[in-house]
Order: C-alpha cells, then structure tokens, then sequence
C-alpha cells in the first residue's frame, strides 16, 4: 500500500457534494498534480484533506501513516506529517512570522512547554531560517512582520513555501501555489520545493494552470472534473491539456494564466 | 512581541496567585462602615485632625450619594460585611527578611523580590490595608525623588501632601471615590522634582489575603516640571466565595513639560469588586499616560481620565480588558480637553470569553477654549464565542471650534480561518486561540516593560486555558 492513500473520499460543503469518490496514492518520493477547470473540487480536496471545518466528508477514508486522518483534528494532521501550503494564506495581526514559525516547528516536535529537549535552541532555529530564507530570495525584514499582514501576493506564497521548508512534511499539499505569482517567484517558489523532493516527501500540487507544472516537474498528472478524476497518467497528461484545455470534459477554459506584472 | 513563555498547564490562578495564607493580624476593626470605624483608623494611624474630618465628612458624602445606576451591577455589594480595615505587621519593612513570614512568603511566591533584584528602581508591597515593605534605590532618593506610602507621606511630608491631596479627585466625585476618602489607607506617594527622570520603573504590589477585606489605597503622584516617572501596579487575591472591594483612588498631577506613565496589570481574584477612580492634570505640554490591563475581578469600572488643563498637553489611554466567566469588565477612560492645542487618544482592546462581559465606556469633552484640539478614540472588541458579550458607550460632548475627533469601533470573533490556518502548522487549537488574542492585544502588551509582556500573555495563556477562578 501507498504511503499517502485517498480512498473513495467523498465532501461536500453546505449540503452540496463536491468531491464525489476521489482515489489517489501518492508514495513518498512522487510529485503528483491535480488539474481541474473551475468548481471541478479542488479546493475542496485540499481543505478536506487538511481538516477544514467548513467541508463535511461524507464518506470514504484518507490513510497516512497507518491512521484514517479524517478522524484528526488538522493540527493533529500536521503534527502526523502534512502539510498545506494555502491559496489564500490568513492573516494573523499581532504575531510575528518568527514567533508563529518557531510555536509550529516546536509543536511539529511535539513541544508541550514540558520536554525542554525538544524545544527548537534559538541558533538551530537561526541558522535553519537564514538558508531557508536565501533559497526564496527572501531578506530578514520579512520575520518581525505579522503574518501574512501586508505580504504582497508573491510573499505570501514564498512565506508558505518557508513554512513547510522549516516544517518538513512528508506530505505537501500546494494548493494553486503559482496563483497570483510572477514569473520570478514562481522559479523562486518551484526551486525551493524541487530543493525537498526527495524520498522523504510527497508533493500534491493542485492547479488550474500547466504553468507551475513546468518548473516542477510532476510524475503523475490527474484530471479533476465534476468531483471525479476523469483522466490520470504520466506528465503527458499535462502536455495534452496545454493543448486542448478541459474541452473535451465540456469546460472551454483558458489554460494560460493572465500574466502577472 | 515578546515571545510567550510556556508554561506548566498545571499551574492555574489558584496555585500561583489565589492562595492565602492564615489570618495573623495586628489590628483588625469590625465588620462594617460608621463613623467610629473610621475615627478608629484615623486613631489608629495618629493623623492630624483635619485628616479625621476629612474623613468624617467623606463618610456623609458616601452615605448621601446612590450607588451608580449606569454601569455593571453592584447591588450585590454588602457594604456591612466588609472588614475596612486590617493590619498585618505593626511595622513597614526596608528589608524582606525583616516581614512577618508569611507575608514574606506571600511576596516571594508573587515574584515581587526577584522583580526588584531585576529590573525596579523602588518597590511598594501593600498587604491589606498598609504598605508593608519599601525600597527606593539610594541615588533616586539623592536627587529628591519621593516614593513612600501614602500614610508615611502624610507624616513625612505635611505640606506637600496637603497642597495637592484630594484636589485631583475630591470626595464628592463619585460613591467610591467618597468610600476611599473615609476609610482610605496606603497606597503610594511619589515625588519626582523639576527636570529628574526617573528612567527604570517603580512598582507597587497590592495583595489582599483576607476574606471579605476592603482595600482602599489612594495613590498621590505629583511630576514636577520637566521630570518623568513610570509607576507600575500589579494586584492579586486568594479565590474565596464571598466577595471583597477594592476601591482605590489615584490622583497625580503631571506639571509642565512632565511625562508621567501609569502601568496597571489588575488580577484580581474573580471574588473582587473593583471600582478604581484615576484621574490625572496635565499641564503645558505635559504627557499622561495610562496603560492599563484589567484581567481579574468579578466587575471593574474603572475610567482613567486626562484633564488637560494647559496648551499642548496630552493624554493617552491604552487599555485591554478580558473577561472570563461570570466576569464584567466596565472599562474605558475620560479626556476632558479645557486648553488649546491638547490632544488625546484612547485606545481600547477587549477579548469576551465563556460568557463575560466587556463595555467600552468613554467620554470626550472639549471645553469652548480648547480649540485645535484633536481627539481620538479606537475600541475593538473580540468574542470568543457566542455567549459572551462585548457593548460600546461613547460620549462626546465638543464645545469648541477646529477641533478634530475621531471614532473606530469593532468587534470581531475568533475566525474558523485563522484557526484553521494556524492549527494546519501542527499548532492546538487552544495555543491557535491564545495566539490569536496576543495577537489582538499586542498593541498594548508592546508598550509594556519586557518583563511584563511576558507576564501578561503568561496570564492570557491561563485565562484561555480556562483554569482561572
């Protein structure tokens, strides 16, 4: 069996079903891509796969880790291992990316305020940052800002990318990770994760666009339509929908992004 | 912001604050309020006559006037069964060793030696109803600085005392500022002469360990022109059933181009009543500041207020206000603009939790003279469920012409995203939400000493374990 199992997961959010028997196995080691044109599910996918509370499951299971992850709560999730990086990342007035980057690597160590040897040492946790920082291109001013609070588009998304490079997942989810992004943090963004691949992560990207697919390369490519994977392969899957887009599933969507200034 | 500490969850209000220790008392008068108990104190403390009066005629005072109508509800407060005043030791302490043991114990539990080894230039420690110990660095008290406790300034220091006591805040303001004057006893005098700054904090610790106690400290600070203090003041009590009152009342008069700053951080028991009356005058370019953090008590009112008395004074309230359970925290200020070119702001942070209760309360008045004045008021509020309950009572009166005046009201609740976002990084849904809420006040916790930052999102941290009272 696969590392990462969605078997059959069903959702729906305020009484519509949305994701309608979705199976997927992602072992350590893949890059998997989730395509779909518009309202096809995938931001539900994503949200249900990391316990948002506003999507119900209505059946099927997530198996990670030996456990069924629809029964935990998402920090319970993250703590077992994944990872979301968000399409729209919150913002929390108040408290510094430093503060909310140091509490989530001391949580993701199991750190109860108890157990000081577990507790991040403030030079580990310097010196993890600084290489962290250089590969997204970013300088220190970003840390004592709040989170996300005023972060340009392209900053919220490089600060996501930090955040899983600090926590190391095994697995990611980056939820249309290359919305919203210059070309430049997008090679930013594509060279950090291609950086942690490795047999120790998997990596589910869920995207609209072929773009980002061009600086990380996937394994697998999965067409989402209607709740349901209509088509799955290899990255050809993905050459194929450069070309034609979603019209053969009845959806006559561009596949090229509006560039971004 | 200052990191926050973890902490042991183990340890709640009751083991780090809420213990008392048994009842050893020097002097204890009986329950209830008449002229004897108060001429008993008066006696008691070997004050001048006029001082007896002064507190005789504050007693009528209290006794004609009603209980306020127009905040939280303090009908339940039994004025007869309060023990007005209690005396623990028969002297007051320059040294820790010197304190009865207990009260010595109490102090080290509370942190207070360690804070003053650390980090103050002068140390208050009122229990009950006197200032039991007290320090004031050498070198402060070479340039002419005053810090003492109120009984001992009267003593000490006649003619100051009586040039400005009382003229801040007289009996007949309101109910419990005429209560203080009755049966008022400690608290804190400071001095600070012309053009001396007071650069590192003094503190005054306020403790009460009986039940059914009565604390009525007045605090008189007097900023001569040009000088600068920060005071800071923290309180406790033991967790009892039946309630006690604490009825302080703070006068300080901040003189020409003075800065004063006045740091509360009240933690109160949620046994005790808390109805605090603080006003300062600012005078020519003179700086007010109140930062003030209301976590304990049952219900506070308390409203610190700014008279700007001369051109280009100022005066700022900070304040935050959380209330748990069964808690009412009637908070707010007053800026009362009487020159030219004086500003002011109020800024007001309230956090409701398991069905407490926040109210803004404010009022703005800008007297005819008091042109190209501006004003400013900002209160958010936030909810942390739908039980709780957070109001908002501003009152402007403007009387003058090119003044400026602004208002920003919020209310917020927690939000499912913010939540969500944070607990998808591995961190529980209790730090999420305790994060969230230092975050919403850290506009006030960055303007406190660092110490105190720590101490206060420690203190948020129990609140929203839900262990307090």
């Amino acid at each position: 069996m696969a590392d990462f199992e969605i078997r059959d997961l069903r959702a729906s959010v305020e009484g519509k079903e949305i994701l309608k028997g979705v199976t997927l196995a992602i072992n350590k080691g893949e890059v998997h891509a989730v395509m779909g044109p518009n309202g096809s599910g995938k931001s539900t996918l994503s949200h249900t796969l990391m316990g948002h509370p506003g999507y119900t499951v209505d059946g099927g299971s997530v198996i990670f880790k030996g456990q069924n992850v629809l029964a935990l709560q998402p920090d319970e999730r993250a703590r077992l291992g994944m990872f979301l990086a968000f399409q729209y990342p919150v913002v929390v007035p108040g408290i510094s990316m430093t503060n909310f980057l140091r509490t989530a690597l001391n949580a993701k160590r199991g750190y109860d305020g108890k157990d000081k040897s577990k507790q991040v040492t403030p030079k580990e946790f310097r010196s993890l940052l600084k290489g962290e920082l250089e590969v997204l291109h970013m300088d220190d001013s970003f840390l004592p800002r709040y989170i996300n609070d005023g972060f340009s588009g392209g900053e919220k998304k490089r600060a996501e990318i930090l955040q899983m490079a600090i926590l190391k997942p095994e697995i990611a989810i980056l939820d249309e990770t290359d919305s919203g992004l210059d070309i430049d943090s997008i090679k930013f963004v594509a060279e950090a994760v291609n950086r942690m691949r490795g047999p120790e992560l998997g990596v589910l990207i869920i995207t609209h666009y072929t773009r980002i697919l061009e600086f990380i390369k996937p394994d697998y490519v999965h067409v989402l339509v209607d709740g349901k994977f209509v088509l799955s392969g290899g990255p050809e899957v993905a050459e194929r929908l450069e070309k034609t887009g979603y019209s053969e599933w009845g959806h006559a969507e561009e596949l090229k992004p509006e560039e971004v200034a | 912001m200052a990191t926050v500490p973890k902490v042991d969850v183990g340890t709640d209000y009751k083991e780090k604050y809420g213990f008392f220790v048994p009842e050893e008392y020097v002097f204890k008068a009986k329950r209830g309020l008449n002229p004897d108990i108060v001429k008993e104190i008066s006696w008691m403390k070997q004050e001048p006559e006029w001082m007896t009066k002064f507190r005789l005629r504050s007693l009528e005072i209290f006794r004609k006037k009603p209980m306020p109508n127009w905040g939280a509800d303090l009908s339940v407060i039994d004025f007869e069964n309060i023990f007005y005043y209690l005396k623990a030791s028969d002297k007051q302490s320059k040294s820790w060793e010197d304190l009865p043991p207990d009260i010595k114990a109490t102090y080290d539990r509370l942190g207070v030696p360690e804070a003053e080894r650390k980090f103050l230039a002068g140390v208050s420690a009122q229990y009950e109803s006197e200032v039991v110990y007290h320090s004031l660095q050498e070198e402060l008290t070479k340039k002419g600085v005053i810090f003492t406790d109120t009984d001992s300034a009267l003593r000490d220091h006649p003619e100051l005392f009586k040039e400005y006591f009382g003229t801040v805040i007289p009996p007949a303001d309101n109910k419990f500022s005429a209560l203080n004057s009755a049966v008022w006893s400690g608290g804190s005098f400071i001095y600070v002469p012309k053009g001396v700054r007071v650069d590192i904090p003094l503190q005054a610790y306020f403790r009460i360990n009986a039940e059914n106690m009565g604390q009525f400290e007045r605090t008189l600070i007097i900023c001569d022109e040009g000088s600068f203090v920060h005071y800071i003041e923290g309180c406790t009590a033991p967790i009892y059933t039946t309630d006690s009152l604490h009825s302080a009342v703070v006068e300080i008069i901040v003189k020409k181009g003075a800065r004063c700053r006045y740091t509360t951080i009240q933690n109160w028991s949620t046994n005790v009543f808390n109805l605090v009356t603080k006003r300062a005058m600012a005078y020519a370019d003179a700086t007010m500041e109140w930062v003030d953090g209301n976590l304990g008590s049952q219900i506070t009112m308390k409203y610190p207020s700014v008279y700007l008395m001369e051109p280009g004074a100022k005066g700022d309230v900070l304040s935050v206000a959380f209330a748990g359970k069964g808690q009412h925290q009637d908070a707010g200020g007053k800026m009362i603009h009487v020159a030219p070119n004086t500003t002011s702001t109020i800024t007001s942070k309230s956090i409701s939790k398991a069905g407490g209760r926040t109210s803004y309360r404010g009022h703005i008045k800008i007297y005819p003279d008091a042109k190209n004045s501006k004003s400013f008021v900002k209160c958010d509020a936030l909810l942390l469920d739908d039980e709780s309950r957070s109001d908002t009572y501003p009152y402007n009166d403007v009387d003058a012409e090119n003044v400026t005046l602004g208002h920003e009201a919020t209310v917020s609740k927690v939000s499912d995203e913010q939540l969500f976002y944070l607990m998808s990084r591995g961190i529980t849904r209790n730090e999420a939400e305790t994060m969230i809420v230092n975050g919403f006040i850290e506009p006030f916790t960055k303007e406190l000493p660092l110490e105190y930052a720590v101490e206060l999102n420690r203190l948020i941290q129990l609140e929203m374990e839900g262990s307090v009272g």
